[in-house]
């Protein structure tokens, strides 16, 4: 705990008299500072913030289906995110997950249009191609020792120049052709980018899916031995292989495990715009970083939660819409996102030590 | 994507994807429909060979990568010099000061002639200049229209974007348009800002910028159906580049808005949806002719002593429109991937 309560014993003079009976040290701190000092609930506060805000500032947002469109923007960062946050928890980062979601969806397009197969195959094949790249960036990193911004943004140029020239090489085109009309994309399309109505309101599947992977990921973090694992690798891995945690294992696959996000959110891109451009996906890893970040994971590793990425992502989708839905002036777009995040961030920081404090 | 990238560390993925895209095969899951055996095998366009010495020629653009629109520059630029007898050296940055070391990289050369793209005149001045001195010829496409002629560029090739926007405009009063949204996919970009602002001269009605995310597709679409949310009047959804537009019709869907969608540039899929119905018009600068006059350009200048323009005017290449008048001719080439 803090230096106060440490120091409070070796004052000479007695206990003051009153409601307070023991020194201080076992007493339970209040319900609200130990919900505050959790890593989520900063970024909650700041989420509901931005929220109330919104509803105040633009009318639009009030509306169901605005509501959707908001969180169809936070469920495409937000389900990176989750494995992006989990890979951080673990002491690690990955610059290479905004390109390896092109990769992605440019593998499963291109199998099946050239093979001329179900979509199916390339679905699965792009599959073994994320995990292939995330358990690389793995091996490379536990094998060598390297830092894993150099590791990943050696992957990161290598995909962006292997997405390009690659597309190029068997499309004859910077784009892949259109798969619409092949078998099995019906189906991938249900799965991966279909959309449903609650109480007339058009929801995409894709905010399912953001959801149920967060609530798994809670799951695995906070309730399977894995969970410990990723924790105890980020926050001393020397330690942690001291008493018996497969470290290598565990970066590896937290590596995968990005890879396997990677393929979902590049499956939704594929099979709800049934074209890719290969020179897309530059500069996305930075907003799942940054949406993991802000959902309190520690750049450092070894602290953090797998709610707080999905407050991350929807104060990201919420800023990033609110400020169309308020029909401010376009100009000031990007300055306007990245005052509201640092405020966010700054709002979250400032829970987070009161908390704490006590 | 590329398994040969990564094949000494997983031994495995590689083969059981291989295993299993042949078992799949056999298996019988291949596609009955669309797919590359649907496509039709189509020849680029050919006009003979020139019979002239060879020689070489540095095409220099500010291309992002894996943009569409880029690419079919590229294809005219290389058709053409399939056809002189030339050796094209292609290469690209969409930061100035790297143009400019690419530019003299072809100086370094000793090319016979360049041809470059000047989104950011400034900053290329001082080694074109290098390049005339040397006595390399060079060429302008593209972007640059206002500046070409006061660096000394032999020729120019392109659309004027403010031109180009004002036909737009008007085209939008002849289909009855109210309220534009005019989606920008890169913030702070001068070719894109002046199309919008040519759109406003000469729209009768309102014309509304936004911005969009252009390398994060679901972004592009939610934002663009935030807006139209947001703002309900808004009765035509100008986009300026294709696959934008493309992105807008299922916004439009989303938002359940009456908008319509009209774009500038155009590309395979495009044609589908104007043939459908989906998109009202394109209008096209032929990114593939910018491409192709550029080095023909400079072929005819060392083999003839031509300038196209006389070297006082510009040849313009836009802004031609493409609607359901006449996208079936269009749709041809477009299939190509060379319109």
């Amino acid at each position: 705990m803090s230096m106060t309560q440490q120091a409070a014993p070796a004052v000479d003079t007695p206990p003051a008299p009153g409601p307070k009976q023991s020194d201080g040290r076992t007493r339970q701190r209040p319900l609200a500072l130990r919900l505050l000092a959790r890593p989520e609930v900063g970024v909650f506060l700041g989420a509901v913030a931005v929220l109330v805000f919104f509803l105040f500032a633009a009318p639009p947002v009030r509306d169901g289906s605005s509501m959707a469109n908001i969180l169809y923007q936070s469920s495409t960062i937000g389900i990176m995110a989750l494995p992006v946050a989990l890979l951080m928890i673990g002491g690690e980062f990955d610059l290479s997950a905004g390109v390896a979601v092109i990769t992605s969806a440019l593998t499963a397009s291109m199998l099946s249009y050239q093979l001329t197969m179900n979509v199916w195959v390339g679905v699965i094949v792009a599959l073994l191609v994320s995990l292939a790249i995330g358990a690389f960036n793995g091996w490379l990193l536990v094998k060598t020792g390297l830092p894993s911004f150099l590791v990943t943004l050696g992957t990161f140029l290598i995909l962006q120049g292997v997405n390009l020239a690659i597309t190029k090489l068997v499309t004859g085109n910077v784009a892949t052709d259109d798969i619409s009309d092949m078998d099995g994309f019906g189906q991938a399309q249900k799965l991966f980018a279909s959309t449903f109505t609650v109480g007339g309101v058009n929801v995409k599947i894709t905010v399912v899916w953001w959801l149920a992977f967060a609530a798994l990921a809670t799951w695995v973090l906070l309730r399977t031995k894995y969970g410990n694992w990723i924790f105890a690798v980020g926050g001393n891995k020397d330690s942690a292989r001291a008493v018996g945690v497969p470290v290598t294992f565990t970066k590896i696959s937290l590596f995968m495990l990005v890879g396997f996000g990677a393929w979902f959110v590049g499956m939704h891109q594929l099979f709800s715009f049934n074209t890719v451009q290969s020179g897309e996906g530059v500069g996305q890893e930075l907003i799942y970083i940054a949406a993991a970040v802000i959902g309190g994971c520690l750049l450092t590793g070894g602290y953090g939660s797998a709610i707080g990425p999905v407050f991350g992502a929807f104060m990201f989708g919420m800023v990033q819409q609110g400020i169309v839905y308020a029909g401010w002036n376009p100009d000031w777009f990007k300055a306007f996102l990245g005052v509201m995040l640092l405020g966010a961030v700054l709002i979250n920081l400032w829970v987070q030590r009161t908390a704490t404090r006590r | 994507m590329d398994r040969s990238s990564h094949p000494r560390s997983r031994r495995f993925a590689p083969v059981v994807a291989v295993a299993a895209a042949a078992a799949l095969t056999l298996a019988g899951c291949s596609s009955s429909s669309g797919g590359k055996k649907s496509e039709e095998g189509a020849a680029d366009a050919s006009a003979g060979k020139a019979t002239t010495p060879r020689m070489t020629v540095a095409l220099v653009t500010h291309q992002a990568p894996g943009d569409t629109f880029w690419d079919t520059v590229r294809k005219g630029a290389e058709a053409a010099a399939a056809k002189d007898n030339i050796k094209l050296i292609y290469s690209a940055d969409p930061n100035a000061g790297n143009q400019a070391n690419l530019i003299q990289n072809a100086i370094d050369q000793k090319v016979d002639g360049i041809a470059v793209t000047l989104a950011k005149p400034d900053a290329l001045k001082g080694v074109i200049g290098k390049a005339e001195k040397s006595g390399i010829p060079v060429v302008g496409l593209n972007s640059g229209l206002s500046d070409w002629k006061n660096l000394n560029l032999l020729e120019f090739f392109g659309q004027d974007e403010s031109v180009a926007g004002e036909a737009f405009g008007k085209k939008l009063n002849e289909v009855g348009a109210k309220k534009v949204l005019c989606v920008m996919q890169e913030q702070g970009n001068v070719g894109l800002t002046q199309r919008c602002d040519g759109v406003a001269k000469t729209f009768d009605g309102k014309v509304d910028p936004q911005n969009v995310n252009g390398t994060d597709m679901p972004s592009v679409k939610s934002t663009i159906t935030a807006k139209l949310k947001q703002d309900p009047s808004i009765d035509y959804v100008v986009t300026l580049g294709a696959p934008f537009a493309l992105t807008a019709v299922q916004s439009v869907g989303d938002a359940g808005s009456k908008a319509k969608v009209a774009t500038f540039d155009l590309n395979k899929d495009l044609i589908k949806s104007i043939k459908a119905g989906d998109i009202q018009f394109a209008v096209d600068q032929q990114p593939y002719l910018q491409g192709y006059l550029a080095v023909d350009g400079l072929w005819l200048y060392k083999n003839n002593g031509n300038y196209s323009g006389g070297g006082e005017q510009p040849v313009l290449t836009g802004p031609a429109f493409v609607d359901k008048s006449n996208v079936d001719k269009i749709g041809e080439f477009a299939a190509k991937g060379t319109r």
